[in-house]
């Protein structure tokens, strides 16, 4: 690793309307180094990607030092002629066009070599997937692949180009144990080959386990950089949320109630295999592990989105099976999605109609009709008891913050009153003191005696917020912890393991 | 190698051009057998003339599809290429060549206008172009009052003919305009859309627009060319249409673009875009083009074509959702 | 101009804005041109006849379109029906049996494509834009067939009335859009049906997840935006007198464009039939403004085209 600087980022600020993105960020990427971006989701790395690949422009008075110029601003033709690969969170990758196509991609940029010929894509995808060292089908479609499958053909197409910087956005995210090595020796041997990495993950072990120096980024702006080894995760934490929080594990499940929901050797082949699991009244199980463990295909399964091959769910001692989501929910399941945006909420239309979008059947006048003043005493009530900032129900949900919006998705769920919900990543994307509220009306209605599961990779967040930590493993439920007698250490070594 | 051939299968099963082509396969012999007409060699380059104009506006729409747009004005661009080349010709006379360019330019012009339209404002294309196809067509109506051409130059008459030889019957037969037009078209959509770097960009924006632009792409230049390609082909099937009727009425296109959508759709071309092969498209526009001829030779009253045609339509489009949700169920 | 709106009860949003600044503008413009034959009793009344029968294929579309999906083939389904009132009717057209049979055909033909349309894009899985496309060319020749291409006429006068006739001196197709109109607006304010189409038609998705069947709403719209194309085909059969296989192909773009016009966003989830209804006044005064000028119908047509261009120029411009 050198000192020499291979991009210098100064006074960048990127505004939408009236929201600062990005607020005068500055910081440099040294040549030859693993550098990683930390900082919750909504901090601006996106946006900061986006600036430095050139899709966004960004606000005037910023800086770009790339190559020995300077410039205000970058277009994606010269970012990419500087040898920067984004692999967005998202992938960006082509669902029509084969593997090989993919991770050749860039070369369909190249006008003056003539035509596009097939053995020229096969070869630059073959080199890039050797330096990567996997092996994938090459003329498979993308969108029959594998969320991991697709992420290594996003990393092999950054490999593509002569990359001088490869920025990784959450590359570890749907990756197994084995799947993350060798990502870690990729990112090694690129190292030596005098490439920057820059890295950006919210794992803070993997973080610190690979990275020579980190920038910590909190509500658009540097907080400041560090190098890895004098990091800690304490301390990261603190810098990344700029708060220190006390927390304290609920403790031993006490109110011995009968059993909800009772799940018995339940399998559903190439997603999970033979989960037992009981979940009494008013009692918090948390489900944790790798993303691709297999959590929210379970989920789906309790929630009759998709149906298991064997096995049994028994609800209130009854057994069932659902053969549709309508089912479950008339058996009492409830399910907030992990993905509010897309699943979670129709964030275009009102907070009202979202609201209760869950109960409308109920909402009925003996004539048919809806009931309005009903339906508006409902939500104001959702809105109050869960504390939820709303300044007019009709208003779309766009209109509200991400922890805001996140509630009116639990308030729906709330609103049918389930025996049990599924919470599954209920924190995702919201800032730290709603996550607070957000966890105490799980207790608060798990203490009313209703059975919440909740499915999360945060480990401090399943630690101190559940009665029983189980992990999930490439499908199987391989460990079970009391938080009230173990500590986040061993659950996270379980998980990691 | 047996695994090889198993794998091959394998997949050529799951394409839709497959069963595609066993359809055709399939009505090809009942029509052959019930027939005795179907396999001459008159009636195999009737279909072929009558369907060429079908089958050069089904390249253009294909294009466009494959980029994620769609265009149903292109009927209303025709006729008026058409009217412009044909006003040339009359008063002032010429070659194919430039009636070919003069009506390729006017189409490209009114493409463009969609092109602009579309990316500009951000509304799907098919208000935008249902929009410029009344637009179009009700100002070529106007302005022309709605008058018919003919009397056109004899070289117009006698069109092009290549390789002529006299048939079994005593008729002569040869490559005439409307077949070398129509395989030229295809062939240069062919080379288009899988040689060319151009073509390659066209599918990833179909495929993943914002993934498009990022690594690059134009996407305003790509609009351009694609809406262009369709308006220039328009035109191009226009001056085909002219040399077979030799006469240019304004509204004789007009409802077509349906037909063409059926037919470029049928041979699995994905509405989203980024999905489809012109194999597809040329089988698409073979099968109406032998179920018209099949059920005429076969005497089927013209009230039932329709009919035929849309529960062909129908039958087609279920097969290939059906199959399409199937395979997005094996590879999740 | 948002207080008077605001007491009026009725959406301030900028489309409506727009749609009566450009009413004012016809309404002045041929007030200049032509103001004692425009604003004549007769006129009038002929605009608020012709005016009912694009509105209920606009409704037909309309909702649809808030599904995010359209109906491609609401005047073949118009045709459709018609044509088996028709037929039936013609056996014997002064009973008032077969004239109740007819009716109820002519119900239970709208009905049947509707599940048809329906059933292909929810549970078969074909798009919106193919499946109603495939179904249009299927009803079209089926229609052909029926009718074997001629007109069939003769109607008796009961139904005849339903054209020519007058509740309380509102012609009765004006009566008739009006009341299905309302009817649509009480079914998507006021019924959970309507909450669902709106949610569908934003985020189809996130609706399912929430336990609602959208595949069950989706039949129950297409089926809905039939049984409008028989009311339509009610109408049309009054008015003309006959019934036709190929009436009224140009209206379909015409329904498109008042939709759009109206407000109704094509991606889906939004639009009020407040604005639709707005929408449909203004393409009538229009056309009837121009037709009393001596503009050709062909420049007209131009004209729409050109309309919604500027319309959806003007609304992005503003955003």
């Amino acid at each position: 690793m050198s000192n020499e600087a291979f991009i210098t980022l100064q006074r960048v600020s990127k505004h939408f309307g009236s929201v600062k993105a990005l607020d005068g960020i500055n910081l440099t990427f040294n040549k030859g180094e693993v550098h990683c971006l930390a900082g919750k989701n909504g901090c601006g790395k996106s946006t900061l990607f986006k600036v430095i690949s050139g899709v966004h422009e960004p606000e005037k008075g910023a800086e770009i030092i790339l190559g020995g110029k300077s410039f205000s601003r970058l277009n994606p033709q010269q970012s990419i002629e500087h040898g920067i690969q984004v692999i967005y969170q998202d992938l960006s990758l082509f669902p029509n066009l084969t593997v090989a196509e993919n991770i050749a991609v860039q070369d369909h940029m190249a006008w003056t070599k003539g035509l596009v010929k097939q053995a020229r894509l096969n070869t630059i995808a073959k080199a890039a997937m050797d330096k990567v060292g996997v092996v994938l089908p090459l003329t498979k479609r993308v969108e029959q692949l594998s969320i991991a499958e697709c992420q290594l053909v996003a990393i092999c197409r950054a490999m593509a180009s002569d990359a001088k910087l490869v920025i990784m956005d959450e590359p570890t995210a749907s990756l197994t144990r084995t799947e993350v090595n060798s990502l870690i020796n990729v990112v090694a041997d690129l190292k030596s080959k005098g490439v920057t990495v820059v890295f950006v993950s919210h794992k803070l072990d993997e973080v610190m386990e690979i990275s020579d120096r980190i920038t910590v980024i909190r509500d658009g702006r540097t907080i400041g950089t560090y190098p890895a080894e004098e990091m800690n995760s304490d301390e990261l934490a603190f810098l990344m949320t700029g708060q220190r929080f006390e927390f304290s594990p609920l403790g031993e499940y006490q109110q011995q109630g009968e059993v909800k929901l009772e799940i018995t050797n339940l399998t559903k082949k190439g997603q999970f295999n033979d989960i037992n699991l009981q979940v009494r009244v008013g009692e918090i199980v948390a489900i944790t592990g790798l993303l691709g463990s297999g959590r929210t295909e379970l989920c789906l399964a309790l929630f009759g989105m998709t149906q298991p091959d064997s096995g049994e769910i028994k609800v209130n001692g009854k057994p069932v099976k659902f053969r549709s989501n309508r089912e479950a929910i008339a058996h009492g399941i409830g399910y907030v999605s992990e993905d509010r945006m897309s699943t979670g909420l129709v964030m275009e239309q009102t907070i009202q109609d979202n609201t209760t979008a869950a109960v409308l059947p109920r909402l009925k006048k003996s004539n048919g009709f809806l009931d309005h003043t009903k339906a508006k005493k409902l939500v104001k009530k959702l809105i109050s008891s869960l504390s939820i900032k709303v300044a007019d129900p009709m208003l779309p949900v766009t209109s509200l913050s991400g922890g805001n919006a996140q509630r009116i998705s639990i308030a729906k769920w709330i609103a049918a009153e389930p025996d049990v919900l599924i919470l599954d990543s209920p924190t995702v994307g919201v800032d730290v003191a709603n996550k607070e509220s957000i966890y105490q009306i799980a207790k608060d209605h798990a203490a009313k005696g209703m059975a919440i599961i909740m499915v999360s990779d945060e480990i401090p967040e399943v630690f101190y917020n559940s009665h029983r930590v189980v992990v999930m493993k490439d499908g199987r439920f391989s460990h079970d912890f009391h938080p009230a007698s173990s500590s986040e250490q061993e659950i996270m070594e379980a998980v990691n393991a | 190698m047996p695994d090889q051939i198993r794998s091959h299968w394998g997949a050529l099963v799951k394409r839709h051009e497959f069963y595609l082509a066993v359809l055709i396969g399939l009505i090809v012999i009942g029509l052959g057998m019930s027939s005795e007409d179907f396999f001459t060699l008159g009636n195999i380059f009737d279909m072929s003339v009558s369907s060429a104009i079908l089958g050069i506006m089904a390249c253009g729409l294909f294009v466009v599809l494959i980029a994620g747009g769609i265009d149903i004005s292109f009927p209303a661009t025709a006729a008026i290429a058409q009217y412009v080349m044909a006003t040339y010709v009359l008063s002032i006379g010429g070659n194919f060549v430039i009636a070919f360019l003069i009506a390729a330019v006017v189409g490209i012009v009114l493409g463009l206008i969609n092109a602009v339209l579309v990316y500009r404002l951000k509304v799907p294309a098919i208000i935008i172009t249902i929009s410029t196809l009344n637009l179009f067509f009700g100002l070529l109506i106007y302005f022309s009052n709605g008058e018919w051409l003919y009397g056109f130059p004899d070289w117009f008459m006698e069109g092009i003919e290549l390789f002529t030889f006299i048939g079994s019957d005593g008729y002569d037969y040869g490559l005439s305009l409307p077949i070398i037009t129509l395989v030229a078209v295809i062939l240069f959509t062919s080379f288009l859309m899988s040689k060319t770097r151009l073509g390659r960009q066209i599918y990833a924006m179909g495929g993943n627009a914002d993934a498009a632009s990022r690594i690059g792409i134009n996407l305003f230049g790509i609009h351009l060319f694609v809406y262009g390609y369709m308006g220039a082909l328009a035109g191009i099937a226009s001056v085909v249409q002219t040399q077979i009727t030799q006469s240019v009425a304004p509204n004789s296109l007009m409802g077509f673009e349906l037909t063409v959508l059926a037919a470029v759709v049928l041979g699995g071309t994905s509405m989203t875009g980024g999905k489809g092969t012109l194999m597809g498209v040329v089988l698409g526009v073979a099968l109406l083009a032998i179920m018209k001829n099949g059920l005429t030779l076969l005497s089927v009253p013209s009230y039932w074509h329709t009919v035929v045609t849309g529960l062909i339509i129908v039958f087609s489009i279920s097969m290939t959702a059906l199959n399409e949700k199937k395979q997005a169920l094996q590879g999740a | 101009m948002d207080q008077v709106l605001n007491a009026m009860k009725l959406p301030t949003d900028r489309n409506i804005r727009y749609l009566l600044v450009i009413l004012v503008g016809i309404f002045t413009i041929m007030a200049i041109a032509s103001g004692d034959t425009f604003f004549s009793l007769a006129n009038l009344q002929s605009m608020s006849s012709q005016m009912p029968l694009l509105g209920m294929l606009a409704l037909a579309m309309a909702v649809c379109m808030l599904t995010g999906g359209i109906n491609l083939s609401i005047i073949a389904t118009t045709n459709a029906c018609s044509l088996v009132m028709a037929s039936i009717l013609t056996i014997s057209p002064d009973n008032g049996m077969v004239l109740l049979l007819a009716l109820v055909a002519g119900l239970v033909t709208a009905i049947v494509i509707g599940l048809l349309n329906g059933a292909l894009i929810a549970y078969v899985g074909v798009s919106p834009i193919l499946a109603t496309l495939g179904m249009m060319t299927l009803i079209n020749g089926l229609n052909v067939l029926i009718s074997g291409g001629s007109v069939i006429s003769g109607f008796p006068e009961s139904l005849l009335v339903l054209g020519n006739g007058s509740f309380f001196g509102v012609p009765m197709p004006l009566f008739l859009f009006i009341f299905f109109a309302i009817g649509l607006w009480g079914l998507l304010e006021h019924t959970s049906l309507g909450r669902t189409i709106y949610l569908m038609g934003s985020n189809e998705k996130a609706t399912r997840f929430s336990g609602i069947n959208t595949q069950k709403a989706v039949l129950y719209v297409y089926v809905i935006s039939s049984i409008l194309c028989w009311v339509a085909a009610l109408i049309m059969m009054a008015k003309f007198n006959s019934a036709k296989a190929g009436y009224g192909e140009s209206y379909l773009l015409i329904a498109i464009l008042a939709s759009v016009l109206g407000g109704i966003n094509p991606d889906g989830g939004f639009g009020r039939i407040i604005g639709i209804g707005l929408a449909l006044i203004v393409l009538q005064t229009l056309e009837s403004g121009l037709n009393l000028l001596g503009v050709s119908s062909y420049l007209t047509m131009a004209l729409w085209g050109g309309i919604l261009i500027l319309f959806i120029a003007l609304q992005k411009r503003k955003a």
